[in-house]
């Protein structure tokens, strides 16, 4: 039997109550793309999200309608999700002695102490800022 | 939108799995020292399960709660509400791709999901089970059943997985532009002529009932979920919801002048709580299982459109591999 709904839009359309509808196949619904999107110029392109699509160019129209009808849009970049490369969390401990690095930073330099204590002892005449 | 009142999975003691105990002590840990949990963090088997379910749930709820409103679409008294209205359903359209991308980073794929929606293996929430018999009801529903769901989003916008709460922040930035929607065609009609305050409180009646249930079932009767709320999958319980949904708004419907159908609803002024008649939980169950007024029509709706429009898909397969200048 048909489906009667209060909406004739949808009782016109006789839908039968059951389809046998095949399923859909593996991957039917396409590749997935992550979008950046960039607000505005001179803005950095930020990651919002994913959308399936079966290119980059129709992942840039479901971009554009997902992440780019609301807010202020300048530009939105499309990547296919597989051509990113990542690393499992297990791994993370690769960054793990960045923070001890602090010959790469400008505060791992610290020269005031050593002039106070050369000044003191060589009693510099200069006065000190 | 969306719909409250998960259903998870009991698992039964025989199919409990026995993860690794150190990784869950340091899984856990992490959970409380509130940092989020990421796709390729270690997780529990369970933890993956429920929150694909719950995310699962939670995006066909956006999808199939579009239909209710959509039919209304073409209905919708006048241009600039049906602009209004277009936007919300197409908002709630997104919300669902949103969430099936959440619910695909913890492993299954889309199709996967969109079969089981289909054939009526998965849940979705159960208002969306019942008629939008006048463009009264479009409105409550835009109200009263986006305000609930704001109070669920907003609460599990708190949870552990990361995926989850991001596609939440989005989302109920959106949902706030749905509520005062809602409230603006509540107020135009409960502030017009007679029919249209009629017209309203009929619906608000019919309403009533559903969301009720949207919550799901009350704490003391409802599945054990403290290792969900350990896990922050579940962050505050069905009836501290309903609760918090309550004290928002019953006062913003009687400031109208709009009456509930329930003679017990009142605010408990010692214990601060609200007090109410438990709605019919044999009804929530039995809709659920598939004999409300509109399940049928929602599950044929769209297999319909999934049959209809798997020739524009099939057209647009097509092989990759291009050569790709950088960007930058
Ligand atoms: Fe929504
Ligand atoms: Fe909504």
């Amino acid at each position: 039997m048909p489906i009667i709904s209060l909406d004739p839009r949808v009782t016109r359309l006789e839908i039968p109550e059951e389809q046998g509808l095949e399923p859909i196949q593996p991957n039917e619904y396409f590749e997935t793309y992550e979008v950046f999107h960039q607000a505005k110029s001179g803005d950095k392109h930020i990651h919002v999200g994913s959308v399936h699509a079966p290119s980059a160019e129709m992942a840039f129209l479901f971009a554009k309608e997902q992440y780019g009808r609301r807010s202020k849009s300048y530009n939105i970049w499309i990547v296919r999700s597989s051509d990113i490369t990542s690393i499992m969390s297990e791994d993370a401990d690769i960054f793990a002695t960045a923070p001890e690095k602090t010959y790469r930073e400008a505060g791992g330099y610290k020269v005031r102490e050593k002039i106070n204590a050369f000044r003191k002892q060589h009693g510099s005449t200069q006065q000190s800022s | 939108m969306y719909g409250g009142g998960y259903i998870y999975d009991k698992s039964s003691p025989a199919e409990q799995h026995q993860d690794d105990p150190a990784k869950l002590a340091e899984f856990e840990a992490k959970i409380d020292r509130g940092e989020k949990i990421e796709p390729h963090d270690w997780m529990p088997r369970d933890y993956r399960k429920q929150l694909i379910r719950m995310i699962e749930q939670h995006a066909h709820s956006e999808i199939i709660g579009a239909l209710p409103e959509g039919t209304w679409i073409t209905r919708a008294p006048g241009f600039r509400r049906k602009l209004a209205l277009m936007a919300k359903v197409q908002d709630e359209v997104g919300h669902g791709q949103l969430l099936y991308n959440a619910a695909e980073t913890l492993g299954k794929p889309r199709e996967e999901m969109i079969n089981d929606l289909l054939s009526g293996k998965s849940k979705y929430s159960n208002v969306f089970n019942y008629p939008a018999k006048t463009w009264g009801d479009t409105a409550v529903i835009a109200w009263l059943i986006d305000a609930a769901a704001i109070v669920n989003q907003v609460t599990n916008s708190k949870g552990s997985y990361g995926p989850y709460c991001r596609a939440l922040e989005r989302i109920c930035q959106e949902e706030s532009f749905h509520l005062k929607y809602g409230h603006d065609t509540v107020v135009y009609l409960a502030t017009g002529t007679p029919t249209q305050r009629a017209m309203v409180q009929e619906a608000l009646t019919r309403w009533w009932p559903p969301i009720m249930h949207f919550f799901g079932p009350p704490d003391k009767v409802s599945v054990h979920t403290e290792k969900l709320m350990r896990w922050k999958v579940k962050l505050a319980s069905n009836d501290d919801m309903r609760q918090q949904f309550l004290n928002m708004y019953v006062p913003k419907i009687w400031e109208l002048g709009l009456t509930l159908p329930d003679p017990n609803l009142r605010k408990n002024d010692e214990t601060g709580q609200w007090e109410y008649t438990e709605p019919d939980w044999d009804e929530f169950f039995r809709v659920i299982n598939g004999e409300g007024p509109c399940n049928a029509e929602r599950l044929a709706v769209r297999n319909a459109a999934e049959e209809n429009g798997r020739w524009v898909r099939r057209a647009l397969m097509k092989p990759v591999g291009q050569y790709t200048q950088p960007l930058c």
